[in-house]
């Protein structure tokens, strides 16, 4: 497992983008997808990438549905913003997130769901501190933020990856 | 242009999917000009790459599988190169912003961490 | 109206949006003030146009399109992190 398929979640990922590259499938392009999937992650070896530990499954998918249900509620909400449609006085500010999340890759799908959801934007984090850096759209005093992003998708990614 | 042998209600979800897509990306576009400082504007395109791509791409990804006949998703594979490579544009656009502000002392810069 | 009408003309509707999007963002770009505001105005003008290639080979029924508007894609993405790299270093510290 380890010697022929050091990544198994590279391998998937690469035959599963060659076979919709090359759809429909025909026992040839399966075979070569299944060629590319084995070959590239051996080459891939030479560079030593951290192989990601993914547990939880059922978190994953708990917090894919979070994520997806927030992506649209704050299009939505960005959109009013910008068209005008929502009244009262609107501010923005920087928030400081001290962050306990440390494993690279849960910090890198954090940064896709903070990008990913309009109204929060990923400015700065600092690896020595784990302090985050946010710019938010609509800049609701105290420490709501700081709340929303670490109940909602740090500890899930936690849980996730560890 | 094809698309005679599509059933109507086929063409109108299909359309009614790139419309609503393209409408967010407009606001997104919008948005560019309506906002007043830089790190407000730099949410807004953010708009077109996430609910306006996605949106777009089912509504390709419906049309072009209903006129083939088979399931057609390789437009998914768009959809995630721009999720992955969004959050390194604009992470990379906002430091290099917040870099500027701050060595010139502008009274928008971001507070240091 | 035939679904070919419904088709034609809505995805030409989408395709107008797209392209005013693009005349925003190309305003956004020329104008400035700053240089990440041009920087930002360059990468919704990239994506707008991929979104707006995209309506087009849908237009068109063929599946042509597709590699061009990933390829825009890839090449807005390149360009605008390259960019966003001179702003942070070619400019401000030399």
């Amino acid at each position: 497992m380890s010697r022929f398929l050091p990544y198994p979640l590279l391998t998937v990922a690469l035959a599963l983008t060659w076979l919709l590259l090359n759809a429909p499938i025909t026992p040839g392009s399966a075979a070569l997808a299944l060629l590319v999937g084995v070959s590239v992650p051996a080459v891939m070896r030479a560079l030593q990438p951290r192989a990601v530990l993914v547990r939880a499954p059922g978190t994953l998918a708990r917090l894919a549905v979070v994520v997806l249900y927030d992506m649209v509620r704050s299009n939505v909400d960005v959109a009013r913003i910008i068209l005008g449609l929502r009244r009262g006085e609107r501010r923005t500010g920087f928030v400081t997130i001290p962050l306990d999340l440390r494993e690279p890759f849960g910090i890198t799908v954090l940064s896709i769901i903070l990008t990913g959801t309009p109204g929060t934007l990923w400015v700065q984090y600092d690896s020595q501190t784990g302090c985050l850096l946010l710019h938010v759209l609509d800049y609701t005093g105290g420490d709501e933020w700081v709340r929303r992003v670490k109940d909602r998708y740090e500890r899930p990614l936690m849980e996730v990856f560890a | 242009m094809s698309g005679a042998e599509l059933p109507l209600w086929a063409a109108w979800l299909v359309v009614a999917l790139a419309v609503v897509g393209a409408a967010f990306s407009l606001t997104g576009a919008l948005g560019l000009i309506r906002l007043r400082t830089f790190y407000e504007r730099v949410h807004a395109p953010t708009l077109g790459a996430t609910l306006g791509m996605a949106l777009i791409l089912i509504s390709s990804m419906l049309l072009l599988s209903l006129l083939e006949g088979r399931l057609v998703l390789r437009d998914a594979l768009i959809g995630v190169f721009l999720t992955v490579s969004t959050p390194v544009t604009l992470l990379l656009l906002a430091r290099a912003a917040a870099h500027r502000d701050r060595h010139e002392g502008t009274p928008e810069a971001p507070p240091e961490i | 109206m035939s679904a070919t009408a419904v088709l034609d003309w809505g995805l030409g509707l989408a395709q107008g949006m797209l392209v005013l999007a693009m005349a925003l963002a190309a305003w956004r770009m020329l104008r400035g003030p700053r240089a990440q505001d041009r920087i930002l105005g360059l990468d919704t003008l990239y994506l707008n146009g991929m979104l707006a290639i995209v309506v087009h080979g849908m237009r068109t029924g063929s599946g042509l399109y597709f590699e061009a508007a990933l390829i825009l894609g890839m090449i807005g993405f390149t360009a605008t992190v390259a960019l966003a790299k001179f702003l942070m270093q070619g400019e401000v510290i030399q």
